[in-house]
């Protein structure tokens, strides 16, 4: 079993444990689990934008808004399937990510950061004027869909399964995006912008397709939260949803993929556990979390992780007599 | 005659990796040193080391005190002053709030008005240049600036960082006269980096050669002048 | 005409606010690259401390003083006891450190003295000021008053005194700054004090109008993003400048275009700062960074 196999391995029985949970839980648990998947999946869009490639966006809430609101219409006004709403919403926000991202451009890391939050400060307003299509402050209420096939699931389940699987292509996707030659390149402008032109890398075409492309993530997330939530309306899509999903990009891991996930599952259950800690203050609990994993782990959950093995293999190979060659194929992959 | 710095067995580290293997000197009080050497030799870590901006094993020693638990603000105002390799003006600042920041590392802030009139004595330009932005200046002024900036605290010992780098050879020999003088005539001992050799070893009296991270030569420096051998070995020359 | 000198006035006053704020922001922002996503709520705490003491009979400008002096402790201990770890972390991470603020202050400030909106007393006389045919709000003059004595002696603390000058040069260069001897850290704590009290002077102003409540300042550190991005964030005095802009044009625009009601005229406001850094990227009085390669 070579060294490649064993992440292949791991992540295969994560997958079967994630396969089985809708057998073991309540159905609000795994709507939970269900909510996680799609934050996982809006981070991950994040990740690719703030952490690979350097452009912060505090705005990101606005894309995932779009998918929401495109995916309820499509399925309220014009009765579309479910599941043909979430690669329209998909390539509806590749586009609009990526007209945004030329603009974008021309403004420096804060000036990013605080146009994409102002973006995302407008947005339940924006929601609110276009009442005609959007329901105005009522919002759109749908309905969850039913197992197809006739398949022995109720909705929880089915959704479940339908999210799990959205996110195994797209972070599969995602992964071979951000390792093979295209990651780099986005790395590469992250690191130092003049280099990677200087090299021919055609920085300004990357950033604004990185910018595209994260915002069909998030995008795609909003669409599959739509069908999961069963409602959508203005006043969820605010800029705290932006700030939830930065903060959970950053206590994920921001270079990370796997650190989508860790950072999803802070944001959807430590809420919860400030609240069982203290009924009076819990934000002011939650924000000691905050401040006790940055203190801990600057780096994200993921780049806890990545140092941990990094600093095993560094003793594995002081104690081993074995030649250098065997340590370098044995380097930590990216996770 | 003291020994002003001593240095025993310095390592010095940037992240993992390791610039300085083991460097030993010692530096008696009123004397130039000048550390000579390749790029990458270690030479500004060296002065690096002193001035705590690196992390480091072994000891240094400051007028028998030892400096290695000490940050970088608390050596300077032990009385040693680091011109810094790029300068390190403050560019958005005026010439003369660079000078009063100079001593800021003071202990006794009193006679401040006396330390311009020496420095301008010194460099003539930055009295008429006082009221301007830094980053306006040229670079061979910024150097006179850093210079001064350092001389601003009165220093007992004078840490400089290849004063030469980018500027006229006129302007070079201007400050190196300089710095001869404030040597003989202020008794501030002075440790100077340099690749311009031949200006080095001219003013200094003793000096020693880096080479990753290692002494392999010191002395004192007419010896060097004057052996060719070692001379044409060690400096090309 | 006297509407629009009314109006513009207001509008200073409010502006006044943002360009507190705002200036808090650009200092912490200046000399560590992090924007205190957590100022808007500290100094809201500070108001109810404020508010603590004038229900304890203290009176008001000794009560206001005092309130300055809390928050400038309050600001250095913050920055000692909370900034100071992550101080070598990822600019991200030391955003969420100011985010854990921004929810620990609001939350406590709820857990004490609840989310129920309170009056806060204005020390200005209710009674308007009249000046030919334009009607003023005594309070409205009075903040403008208050706002610009602080910029004041904040301008000539940072111009004229060596401690000033040592936390400018601490700012812009920490490594030059420790080779002259300056404490950095110590500078860090004092920028991190001063910015809270300029959090403080706003909320005590801004209190009586909005009503002490732990969200209240939430608005306001918006515009005052808004006042920053407009004037720059390498430039104190074009956030200052900034803050003052936004007050005005918010509230011209809110008094004269009729469709734009309260909700959408922070949506005006994010447009116009859009627009501005389309054109001007780093703001209009912004310093665009040369960068060696």
């Amino acid at each position: 079993m070579g060294p490649r196999a064993r992440p292949i391995i791991g992540v295969l029985a994560l997958v079967a444990v994630a396969c089985a949970l809708p057998f073991t839980l309540t159905n609000f648990r795994l709507f939970q689990f269900t909510q996680v998947y799609v934050y996982a999946i809006a981070i991950l869009g994040l990740n690719m934008l703030t952490g690979y490639n350097g452009q912060f966006s505090l705005g990101h809430g606005a894309f995932y808004a779009i998918g929401a609101y495109v995916s309820a219409i499509m399925m309220d006004k014009w009765d579309v399937h479910y599941a043909w709403t979430i690669p329209v919403a998909g390539v509806l926000c590749l586009v609009v990510g990526f007209l945004f991202g030329l603009p974008a451009l021309r403004l420096e890391g804060l000036y990013l950061a605080l146009a994409t939050f102002s973006l995302a400060l407008a947005v339940p307003q924006i929601l609110k004027y276009f009442e005609h299509w959007t329901g105005g402050s009522q919002g759109i209420v749908l309905s969850k869909p039913t197992a197809p096939f006739g398949l022995p699931l109720n909705p929880d389940q089915w959704l479940y399964f339908l999210t799990l699987a959205v996110l195994i292509v797209l972070f599969w996707l995602g992964a071979n995006l951000l390792r093979g030659r295209v990651g780099r390149a986005i790395v590469a402008i992250r690191d130092n912008h003049i280099a990677a032109e200087a090299m021919g890398i055609n920085t300004s075409l990357y950033k604004s397709l990185v910018f595209g492309v994260s915002a069909a993530y998030t995008g795609v997330a909003g669409a599959l939260s739509a069908s999961v939530i069963a409602f959508v309306a203005p006043d969820s899509f605010d800029v705290f949803l932006s700030i939830t999903l930065l903060i959970g990009s950053v206590i994920g891991g921001l270079a990370s993929i796997s650190g989508a996930v860790f950072g999803a599952l802070f944001i959807q259950f430590v809420p919860n556990w400030a609240q069982d800690i203290s009924k009076a203050a819990p934000w002011a609990i939650f924000g000691v979390f905050l401040i006790v994993f940055m203190y801990v782990m600057p780096f994200g959950i993921a780049g806890a992780i990545r140092l941990l093995w990094i600093r095993t293999q560094r003793s594995r190979v002081a104690l081993s007599p074995e030649p250098r060659e065997t340590a370098a194929s044995q380097a930590p992959r990216a996770t | 005659m003291s020994v002003l710095l001593e240095v025993r067995n310095l390592e010095a580290f940037y992240g993992r990796t390791k610039a300085l293997h083991g460097v030993s000197f010692s530096m008696m009080a009123g004397g130039i040193t000048t550390i000579l050497g390749a790029n990458g030799a270690g030479k500004t870590t060296t002065l690096r080391a002193i001035s705590r901006m690196v992390r480091t094993a072994g000891a240094i020693l400051f007028e028998g005190q030892s400096l290695e638990q000490r940050a970088t603000e608390d050596v300077v105002r032990l009385g040693i002053a680091h011109a810094p390799e790029g300068r390190g003006t403050f560019v958005h600042l005026t010439v003369e709030e660079n000078l009063t920041l100079g001593a800021w590392g003071r202990r006794d802030r009193g006679g401040r008005a006396e330390d311009f009139e020496r420095v301008f004595g010194y460099f003539p330009v930055l009295r008429a240049r006082r009221r301007q932005v830094a980053g306006t200046l040229s670079g061979g002024e910024q150097q006179m600036l850093s210079v001064a900036r350092a001389l601003m605290l009165r220093p007992r010992l004078l840490l400089l960082d290849e004063p030469s780098l980018g500027l006229a050879p006129m302007v070079v020999r201007e400050i190196f006269r300089i710095l001869r003088t404030v040597n003989r005539d202020a008794g501030v001992t002075i440790l100077l980096v340099e690749q311009n050799a031949a200006l080095a070893l001219d003013l200094a009296d003793h000096v020693f050669l880096l080479e990753t991270g290692r002494v392999v030569m010191e002395g004192p420096s007419e010896k060097l002048k004057s052996d060719d051998a070692i001379r044409r070995a060690y400096l090309g020359y | 005409m006297d509407i629009f000198i009314q109006q513009v006035v207001s509008g200073l006053a409010t502006g006044g606010i943002y360009a507190s704020v705002a200036l808090a922001l650009v200092m912490i922002y200046q000399a560590t690259d992090v924007v205190n996503f957590g100022q808007g709520s500290m100094a809201m705490f500070a108001t109810y401390i404020c508010w603590a003491m004038l229900n304890a009979g203290v009176p008001y400008w000794g009560a206001f003083a005092a309130t300055l002096a809390i928050a400038f402790v309050g600001g250095v201990v913050v920055e000692r006891v909370v900034i100071r770890p992550v101080e070598n972390a990822p600019i991200l991470s030391v955003v969420i450190v100011t985010l854990g603020l921004l929810v620990i202050f609001t939350s406590i400030a709820g857990w004490i003295w609840t989310y129920v909106q309170k009056p806060f007393p204005s020390p200005f006389p209710s009674k308007p000021l009249k000046a030919g045919n334009i009607v003023l709000g005594a309070h409205d003059v009075g903040q403008i008053g208050v706002t610009l004595i602080v910029l004041l002696c904040i301008y000539l603390f940072f111009r004229f005194t060596p401690l000033g000058l040592a936390m400018r040069a601490a700012a812009h260069n920490p490594v030059s700054s420790r080779l002259v001897g300056i404490r950095v850290g110590r500078m860090l704590a004092l920028g991190w004090g001063l910015a809270s009290v300029f959090g403080a002077v706003a909320g005590m102003m801004v209190a009586p109008i909005l009503t002490l409540e732990p969200n209240m300042m939430g608005g306001v550190q918006l515009y005052a993003f808004a006042a920053a991005t407009l004037g720059g964030f390498s430039s104190p005095g074009g956030a200052v400048l900034g803050g003052f802009i936004v007050g005005v044009v918010e509230n011209l625009v809110g008094t004269y275009v009729s469709f734009i009601g309260t909700e959408l005229k922070l949506t005006v406001a994010l447009a116009m700062i859009i627009a501005v850094l389309l054109v001007k990227p780093s703001g209009l009085f912004g310093t665009t960074v040369v960068k060696r390669v």
